[in-house]
């Protein structure tokens, strides 16, 4: 979306080598999502939406608190409400503020085939610009979290963008700024990564949780959001989070062994073929300079 | 038999009635359309390809409208066709002599009928992988409308889209290579409708026998 003037490391559907990339050290960003102390005022929603000047569209009421059943291409950040019934038959209200995951390993990224359509910055947001898009959706495709949504007027895809341009001038994203409760923080992901692992320990010690733990799957290599849960065990109850999120296998045997199978299988296959040409050339010259065949009477094959 | 194979004059057979081959080239232009763009779209290092054809956006719109197009070639041709490209005894045999057939030896080759068995194989492979790109590309066409928990559909569609395409550049190169390039007169004979009958005695001996068998014209020897 943003034009922002950062360091890009990774490009979706690049030929070739990424200019510039690792000639800046950039500290890799990250926004934590305590989930604990979420009070679901959805602050999140409206700051993303003015920020974003992003048109509203109608709400969709579905029996809970939820503004719509999920992100849209106008509406990048959802709170997501969910009643869990405890064993010992509590209740406990689950929310999860839901957006793109900003993952190290960006499966919207490795699905791209447009040039420059999905960029990823050394800081580790990921961006789509929608000047380079073509509209194929293949990054729905390549998305495990369900984020890319397609707008059928502009044929361009959208998500959140961490607030690009408000990160690239120094300033947190728009949703970190406007939370009241102090439950969003942002800030390098090393520092997220300890005041998260110190909140959960916090609630296993003192507050009864303890499946508590920290959300950053490996299976994306990491994501640039992470969640603190009451129960890490279970991350789909949290208005079903993948509890080992990665591409899609088919979209890696897509972009990986196939690619190269293919390309090999397409260039050997021309080379053959002249070489063919070459070796055994046409199976005859012009139709008028055949020479009349024996016949061959009750020759067997 | 059914289909008009006629004798002409000057020693010509008319091999392919004026229906057929315009349905060959409705899937022909389609198809290479579709390869331009579908090969852009595979790999960066093509994707100036669709610059070729309008630029890479308007490919993404237009690419599955073609392929609706090449996806009606492909199922005029099995009704004009499926009934003839059963595979025989002697499109068995052919396939064990096809070393005598690549290194030109035609005359080592069981007496091919109206399509040798290699031909018969392009036939059923297009078929079949047009009828895996049809399905697989109405996925892909509105990824945006499969529901998150249908998203299997969208992770199958990629690939099979993609492996049904690759086997068909396959078929194709080689279909354009005999075509154009090793059997002269084939490409004529999609263009005009007509052989020679040496082309067809050489080729198409199980053929040739039957037209001239059923055809009350005296052949001309040369």
């Amino acid at each position: 979306m943003s034009q922002a003037t950062l360091r890009i490391q990774k490009i979706s559907g690049h030929a070739g080598s990424v200019p510039g990339e690792g000639t800046q050290r950039e500290p890799t960003l990250c926004k934590l999502i305590d989930t604990t102390t979420c009070i679901g005022c959805k602050a999140c929603e409206v700051a993303c939406m003015e920020w974003n000047d992003l048109p509203f569209g109608e709400t969709v009421f579905g029996n809970t608190y939820q503004t719509m059943p999920e992100t849209r291409w106008n509406y990048w950040n959802l709170i997501l409400f969910n009643e869990h019934e405890r064993e010992d038959g509590t209740l406990m209200w689950l929310m999860r503020k839901n957006q793109c995951m900003h993952c190290a390993d960006p499966g919207c990224l490795k699905a791209c085939p447009s040039d420059g359509a999905i960029v990823q910055y050394t800081n580790g947001i990921v961006d789509f610009q929608q000047a380079n898009c073509i509209g194929c959706g293949y990054c729905i495709t390549g998305c495990p979290f369900n984020i890319p949504k397609f707008n059928q007027e502009t044929k361009r895809v959208y998500k959140c963008t961490l607030c690009v341009d408000r990160v690239s001038e120094g300033l947190e994203p728009a949703c970190i700024k406007s939370c009241p409760t102090g439950c969003l923080h942002f800030g390098t992901k090393d520092d997220m990564r300890d005041l998260a692992t110190a909140r959960a320990n916090q609630l296993r010690d003192h507050y009864n949780f303890p499946n508590a733990g920290v959300y950053d799957p490996p299976g994306v290599g990491g994501t640039g959001v992470i969640y603190v849960l009451h129960d890490a065990t279970q991350p789909e109850l949290y208005g079903g989070l993948p509890s080992d999120p990665h591409i899609p296998w088919t979209v890696k045997l897509w972009k990986g062994p196939l690619k190269w199978l293919g390309n090999a299988a397409m260039l050997g296959g021309l080379i053959g073929l002249f070489v063919h040409y070459l070796r055994y050339g046409p199976k005859s010259r012009e139709p008028e300079d055949f020479e009349p065949l024996e016949p061959k009477e009750g020759s067997q094959p | 038999m059914s289909h008009p194979d006629q004798i002409l004059p000057h020693g010509r057979i008319l091999r392919y009635v004026f229906h057929e081959r315009l349905v060959h080239w409705i899937a022909g232009f389609s198809y290479l359309y579709l390869l331009l763009t579908g090969l852009a779209f595979w790999s960066p290092w093509l994707f100036w390809l669709a610059v070729l054809v309008g630029g890479a956006p308007v490919a993404r719109m237009l690419h599955p409208w073609i392929g609706l197009i090449f996806f009606y070639g492909v199922i005029q041709m099995f009704f004009m066709w499926a009934s003839q490209m059963g595979f025989t005894a002697v499109d068995r045999a052919w396939f064990k002599s096809i070393n005598h057939y690549i290194q030109n030896e035609d005359e080592e080759m069981p007496p091919a009928g109206r399509y040798n068995a290699g031909q018969k194989l392009l036939f059923w492979g297009f078929f079949f992988c047009g009828v895996l790109l049809f399905l697989s590309g109405l996925v892909l066409w509105f990824p945006e409308y499969i529901p998150w928990n249908l998203r299997a559909l969208r992770y199958t569609a990629v690939v099979v889209h993609a492996s049904s395409a690759l086997l068909t550049i396959g078929l194709f190169m080689i279909h354009v290579y005999m075509g154009v390039f090793a059997e002269r007169g084939a490409f004529g004979s999609v263009i005009r409708g007509d052989v020679s009958l040496e082309f067809a005695r050489r080729y198409h001996p199980g053929w040739y026998k039957e037209i001239v068998n059923s055809s009350s014209t005296t052949v001309p020897r040369k």
